[in-house]
């Protein structure tokens, strides 16, 4: 951490780089972002933008059930709750009862009405509305090594099963003729979501987790050409964003979330007007 | 899939002028499929000997796509699968390809043909870099089926005769013993789908290929099939060759009087010319 600290010192002398928080947070923001750069093109992909916002939204739950439980840290019963719920929707999905948007916005409510009811007990919601909005900069250096973990692991799960990943969202009976296991990659995948949303949510928070996840790759999709550039294109965008969101949040005294968000948004009208015009 | 290992020798004696080597086959015994308690397909028998193109017909709901899926192994099916070889008498593993109806994209997704190619060759994640020889390798695959000029471009951006012409490419590579084509319902003009029927009967020439197509063509069929398979009522009512098949009387039925009518007047035409020249 010491070594981190000296270094951006040395390169990065600026004013809002004083604080040993920002230098944290920044760290955070370079490392949390192209995650989600980089599983937004799948998300955006298979039009998977609602179920990322229930994986948010299933996350007060889990910090409900964290309460009853007497956790300190909620985020282990976040992590169960979130798998937990993301089984349960493609168990149900593949009954084919009822249209995938309906399944998925049942569960969600469900989620958010019971994390909810137990966390306003006794009046006591508002000490929870940290995690509506999220607070990247109260990022400690224990998250941040778990984060590089996380990081390390996503980006190499990624590279392994992206192209069969990709195959079997365009066409399942495809993917099974070349001999891919269709299902499997569907659990690894939406497990990979469950877990980056359900650890990012005390940072950046409940309401904009999915736009976080989305706005990037849709913004790369406005103009790219192929899968190559579809990637580069989102994780730069969420790159750019996520570091000018957190200097401008910092002079602004703004919610650092809320302002990446606001960025990306920014980059979305951009790259849809080139679109306009180019195509 | 379930796969006999003893087999007897494909005991065909080869009585239609394509099949070229009649030596090896593919042989659909006793299928069955049943989902969740209802019976949805039964007693499915064909025989399929490379360098035949059988078609599949039948009315909306009769079990056609089920029983692609079923071959392909995505749903469970009772019944056997098997392809006999003639040099190993039925050892060899069966390898398919093939075709769907559609790709699960909006027009907008930035996937691009190439894409689609390096997905299914390679390991190395194509949002990372491709491997070198990949893009002489799909070209060249392409090429096959007339459409290396549409390497670069969006799979989102293709017509559907193109999009056609790019999957039956990607279900050649590599080739298999047994193609599974099925034919799109609509979004492909009627020149892009004869285009689409020629490619695949001179590729099936070349290669030597058992191809089985799900069709809702009845024109095309009569054309270019060699056999037909008439599914209907949840099983295989009659097969045999597009003349057999479309005298049938069931057939006849489903899909109309007068249609066979002018197909078996047209066929006779055609064989009288065919005297007279």
């Amino acid at each position: 951490m010491q070594l981190w600290y000296s270094l951006l010192d040395l390169i990065l002398p600026f004013g809002w780089l004083d604080h040993a928080f920002m230098k944290n947070a920044l760290l955070g923001v370079l490392l949390v972002t192209p995650i989600f750069g980089l599983l937004g093109t799948m998300i955006v992909n298979n039009r998977m933008a609602f179920f990322s916002d229930s994986l948010g939204h299933s996350a007060l739950t889990g910090i409900a059930i964290g309460v009853i439980l007497g956790i300190k840290n909620p985020i282990w019963s976040m992590l169960f709750f979130s798998v937990l719920i993301t089984i349960a929707i493609l168990v149900v999905k593949e009954a084919n009862t009822a249209s995938t948007d309906t399944i998925i916005g049942v569960f969600s409510s469900t989620a958010v009405a019971l994390g909810i009811v137990i966390l306003s007990r006794n009046g006591g919601f508002s000490k929870y509305s940290v995690y509506l909005i999220g607070d990247l900069l109260s990022i400690n250096p224990t998250d941040l090594l778990t984060l590089s973990l996380v990081f390390v692991l996503v980006i190499a799960l990624w590279a392994v099963i992206f192209n069969r990943l990709l195959l079997a969202s365009m066409n399942p009976s495809l993917a099974r003729s070349r001999g891919i296991k269709v299902r499997l990659y569907e659990y690894l995948f939406t497990m990979m979501m469950a877990v980056i949303v359900t650890l990012s949510i005390q940072w950046v928070g409940i309401l904009i987790i999915s736009s976080l996840l989305i706005l990037p790759a849709a913004a790369s999709r406005n103009i790219a050409k192929n899968m190559r550039q579809y990637h580069i294109y989102s994780v730069l965008i969420a790159l750019i964003s996520g570091v000018s969101g957190l200097i401008l949040s910092y002079y602004w005294g703004t919610a650092t979330g809320a302002t990446i968000v606001l960025i990306t948004s920014a980059f979305f009208a951009g790259t849809f007007i080139v679109k306009l015009r180019y195509k | 899939m379930r796969m006999n290992m003893l087999q007897p020798k494909c005991t065909h004696s080869c009585q239609w002028s394509s099949c070229q080597c009649g030596l090896c086959c593919t042989k659909i015994t006793n299928f069955g499929v049943s989902r969740g308690g209802t019976q949805i397909l039964k007693d499915v028998n064909l025989h399929i000997h490379c360098g035949d193109l059988t078609a599949i017909i039948g009315p909306n709901g009769a079990g056609k796509s089920t029983l692609l899926k079923a071959i392909l192994g995505e749903i469970p099916h009772t019944g056997e699968l098997q392809f006999l070889d003639a040099n190993n008498e039925g050892t060899s593993k069966l390898s398919m390809g093939y075709v769907p109806q559609k790709l699960d994209l909006d027009s907008s997704s930035p996937t691009s043909v190439l894409d689609l190619f390096a997905a299914a060759h390679t390991r190395l994640p194509i949002w990372f870099s491709y491997p070198k020889k990949t893009r002489e390798r799909v070209r060249e695959t392409l090429a096959r089926t007339k459409a290396e000029h549409l390497i670069d471009k969006r799979l989102g951006a293709l017509s559907g005769g193109e999009l056609q012409r790019v999957l039956l490419a990607l279900a050649l590579d590599p080739i298999p013993h047994l193609l599974l084509l099925d034919e799109p319902v609509s979004g492909i003009d009627q020149r892009g789908l004869e285009l689409f029927y020629q490619t695949v009967s001179i590729l099936r020439k070349n290669y030597d290929l058992s191809i089985i197509l799900v069709s809702h063509d009845l024109n095309l069929v009569a054309e270019y099939a060699d056999r037909i398979a008439f599914i209907n009522n949840k099983t295989l009512e009659c097969s045999g060759t597009p003349q057999e098949v479309f005298s049938n009387e069931k057939v006849i039925q489903t899909f109309g009087l007068d249609w066979s009518k002018r197909y078996l007047r047209d066929e006779k035409d055609r064989v009288d010319n065919a005297i007279m020249v």
